[in-house]
């Protein structure tokens, strides 16, 4: 099962390999692992997704608490939060061949980033399946993928809902995953997609 | 500069590093230091003359990790070992992950090449930290001369609070060289963090005190937490309020009395069959900061398979780690059986204790204590017989193997930190210095080494160390011509193999007498009063060599794989039993 967690550390050299050493230690593979600034100074914020037993979250978590390094552990397991991830995917292209791929990105919400002779360069952000929706409907195609570089998962939990906020949510459009065949879930949706709901309260 | 000892006033003094390390110490309430010089901690060793700290000049960097070690085990203050940086350094490393293994408080300080060099492989340059990161609690590498005192405050706190545990600190030459403003007040580290999933609330407290209530088997589980927290007053209590019985983890051992009638003595793969069997028939466990190490539950599966679980623990993550618990109570031990002891109301109920007591009964014929004398003389006896002589008063410091383990079960410790062996680890070679360490502890304690002929070569060379340090310590040397818990596990599981187990030994006597140690050879039961009161009265150092049966095996023995009750009991009729 995949496990996520969201640790504000030390912003110090060797903090990440204290991290990572754990997860080592522990036999415990990792996905993804973002790190970047907090909102703190002199902090950094981590989110690390781990390939782990459904029962192991507790002590994952537990062991991460005690790295001196460590401020604060998040498990976010099920929780409601938004997750987002940035790709950049480079496809093998001529004039000829870039229509089809000018529409799926267009259909994907990714952006040319760069375009080349040979090749061009799109961005998507996004969740995890979407990315792989396109990837995938990009290699179903003709198109050769010549080079994918993903950031990896990052994590924010949401602010404190109202129920009717969440019930407003759950009968949105699922607007950001048009044509993935996996079905995003309540905690996916972005709160932006309510932004035209009439029954929006805010 | 001054010339003069810092003193811990919080008056900024301009020092150099190195003597800031020593006034550091020395605020911290070090008084001794084990260590080992070398190039790159020399402006250190240079600067200790102004300062009021013993350095104990040890024969190999493993033996000051170790020493300080037994020193933090025998006294509960943090041990404090000093190395050079690379190889220096890298000697440490066994005695760090036996210190982190067994939840040691110690600091170690290592010098390193200058900061300008780092990275470039420079000569004795390691990347100590690198090397220790997954066995200290937390380590430092130091580049400025004004973060010495504040690094290593807090390494002291680190290392001493919580769950203890060692904690390097790497200091470059440069750092030890150059001067800073020295105040020890200022330098002092925010308070300590607790673990922010400690939880013992309410709702649990009441769970578990239902559980108790209502439990007709329940058990108490006694680790090494009792004696970090200093709870033996309240495991005491609670056990005697409860009327139930007591069973010990190898470092649990002296948490709680031995002679007292609700002891059952140590559980585990070498624990008495009593003590595993009233653990397999129990129907609540009480477990007391111990952790359910594979070697104290035998297989998993079948673990107390009829008990409900209480876990009082303070590091959330070791509860549910290896057995899943019913309720755990997740702090300090001490404060939460304070918590807990008032509610606790006394139970009438003996029928549980008596049929402990049956059981106990039931093993004391298969005891080697009453087998008859046939002119053998068997590790157990000796022993047996230490502990009588010595009263159980003695700190005892054992090696790792058979002997360890007959030490555990035949002397009877009443008392917290009176045995220090290496649990977790499992070190072979940590008697020996680690004993030094408890004796500088505790310089009016009486002090035994018991190690094996194999372990004890492998730290042999800090006799000198004794001698120089002019230490009474007595030794006594189980001397079978084996790697005996070696050639035991060849004999039950590897059809008699006895594949490199043999090992040859130099005359222990005549290296003692080298280093101006008396000693004696033992070989016979009747000598073996005599001798150790021999080295009781001597005057200083002493070492007997007791040269007992090859071919002993500690019993009883859950082999890999078994259940908690399925022990390979001593042959009563010449032939091993697999029993249930
Ligand atoms: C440093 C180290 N190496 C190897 C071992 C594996 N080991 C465990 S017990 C043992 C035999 C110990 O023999 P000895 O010191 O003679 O003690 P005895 O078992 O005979 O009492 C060995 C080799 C160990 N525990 N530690």
């Amino acid at each position: 099962m995949l496990h996520t967690f969201v640790a504000l550390v030390d912003d110090k050299p060797g903090v990440l390999t204290r991290v990572a050493s754990l997860f080592r230690r522990l036999n415990i593979n990792i996905i993804s692992l973002t790190v970047g600034h907090s909102e703190r100074s002199e902090v950094s914020r981590m989110t690390i997704v781990a390939e782990a037993a459904p029962g192991s979250g507790h002590r994952i978590k537990a062991s991460l608490f005690k790295l001196e390094s460590v401020l604060d552990v998040d498990d976010i397991g099920q929780l409601s939060c938004v997750t987002r991830e940035l790709a950049l995917i480079k496809v093998a292209a001529t004039p000829h061949t870039r229509a089809p791929i000018f529409q799926l990105a267009e259909i994907f919400r990714a952006r040319v980033v760069d375009l080349a002779p040979e090749s061009l360069m799109l961005e998507i952000t996004g969740v995890a399946s979407k990315i792989e929706g396109l990837i995938q409907v990009l290699s179903e195609g003709d198109n050769q993928i010549l080079e994918i570089s993903r950031t990896g998962r990052m994590v924010m939990r949401r602010g404190q809902h109202t129920s009717r906020v969440l019930d407003a949510m759950r009968v949105a459009s699922p607007e950001e995953e048009p044509i993935i065949p996996i079905t995003a879930t309540a905690g996916d949706v972005g709160l932006e997609l309510l932004a035209g709901d009439p029954n929006h309260p805010l | 500069m001054s010339d003069k000892p810092a003193s811990a006033a919080s008056q900024p003094t301009r020092l150099t590093g190195s003597e800031i390390v020593w006034a550091t110490l020395e605020g911290e309430g070090v008084r001794e230091v084990f260590g080992y010089p070398g190039g790159q901690i020399l402006p250190i060793y240079d600067a200790l003359r102004k300062y009021p700290i013993r350095h104990i000049l040890v024969r190999h960097e493993q033996g000051a990790a170790h020493m300080a070690d037994g020193y933090a085990r025998a006294s509960g203050k943090v041990g404090v070992a000093v190395a050079t940086s690379g190889p220096g350094a890298t000697n440490l490393v066994t005695g760090i992950a036996t210190a982190m293994m067994d939840s040691i408080p110690m600091v170690c300080i290592t010098g390193q090449i200058p900061t300008k060099l780092l990275g470039t492989d420079a000569f004795q340059e390691v990347d100590i930290t690198g090397i220790t990161l997954p066995i200290t609690k937390h380590n430092y590498i130091v580049t400025r001369t004004q973060d010495i005192a504040p690094v290593l405050r807090e390494a002291f706190l680190i290392a001493s609070s919580g769950r203890p545990g060692p904690v390097l600190v790497d200091i470059t030459k440069d750092a030890q060289q150059g001067s800073a403003d020295f105040d020890f007040a200022a330098a002092a580290p925010s308070p300590h963090r607790p673990h922010p999933m400690l939880s013992a609330e309410h709702d649990a407290i009441t769970a578990a005190l239902d559980l108790i209530l209502s439990a007709k088997r329940p058990i108490i589980l006694a680790g090494h937490g009792v004696l970090e927290s200093n709870a033996t007053d309240q495991v005491l209590t609670l056990a005697e309020r409860l009327n139930i019985p007591v069973a010990s983890t190898l470092l649990g051992l002296g948490g709680f009395p031995a002679s007292h009638e609700l002891s059952l003595g140590m559980m585990g793969m070498h624990g008495e069959a009593w003590v595993n069997q009233a653990i397999q028939q129990s129907d609540l466990l009480i477990a007391c900061g111990m952790r359910f190490d594979d070697r104290v539950t035998g297989v998993l599966a079948s673990y107390a398979p009829n008990a409900k679980k209480i876990h009082i623990e303070i590091d959330p993550a070791e509860v549910n780690k290896n057995v899943k618990v019913d309720v755990a109570l997740i702090g300090d031990l001490r404060e939460i059986l304070e918590t807990v002891l008032p509610h606790i109301v006394p139970r009438k109920d003996t029928t549980w204790i008596r049929a402990v007591n049956i059981l106990k009964g039931d093993a004391a014929v298969r005891d080697i204590k009453n087998l008859p004398d046939l002119g053998h003389l068997y590790a157990a006896h000796v022993i047996h017989d230490l502990w009588r002589a010595t009263d159980g008063k003695a700190i005892v410091v054992t090696d790792v193997g058979q002997h360890q383990m007959w030490e555990a079960q035949y002397y009877k410790h009443e008392s917290p930190r009176t045995l220090i062996t290496s649990g977790g680890l499992g070190t072979m070679g940590f008697a020996l210095p680690a004993a030094i360490g408890a004796k500088i502890a505790c310089p009016d304690r009486e002090v035994w080494v018991i190690a094996g002929d194999g372990g004890f070569q492998m730290t042999a060379s800090e006799l000198s160390t004794i001698v120089q340090e002019k230490l009474d310590i007595r030794i006594a040397v189980i001397n079978n011509g084996f790697l005996g818990m070696v050639r035991q596990w060849q004999e039950f599981i590897y059809e008699r193999n006895y594949a490199c187990s043999p090992i040859l030994s130099p005359d222990f006597v005549k290296i003692a007498d080298a280093h101006g140690i008396p000693g004696a050879t033992v070989r016979k039961r009747g000598e073996v009063l005599p001798a150790v009161q021999a080295a009781r009265s001597a005057m200083g150092p002493f070492l007997i060599n007791f040269m007992v049966e090859k071919e002993d095996a500690v019993y009883p023995m859950i082999a890999p794989g078994s259940a908690l009750d399925e022990m390979i009991r001593r042959p009563s009729n010449g032939h091993d039993a697999k029993e249930k």
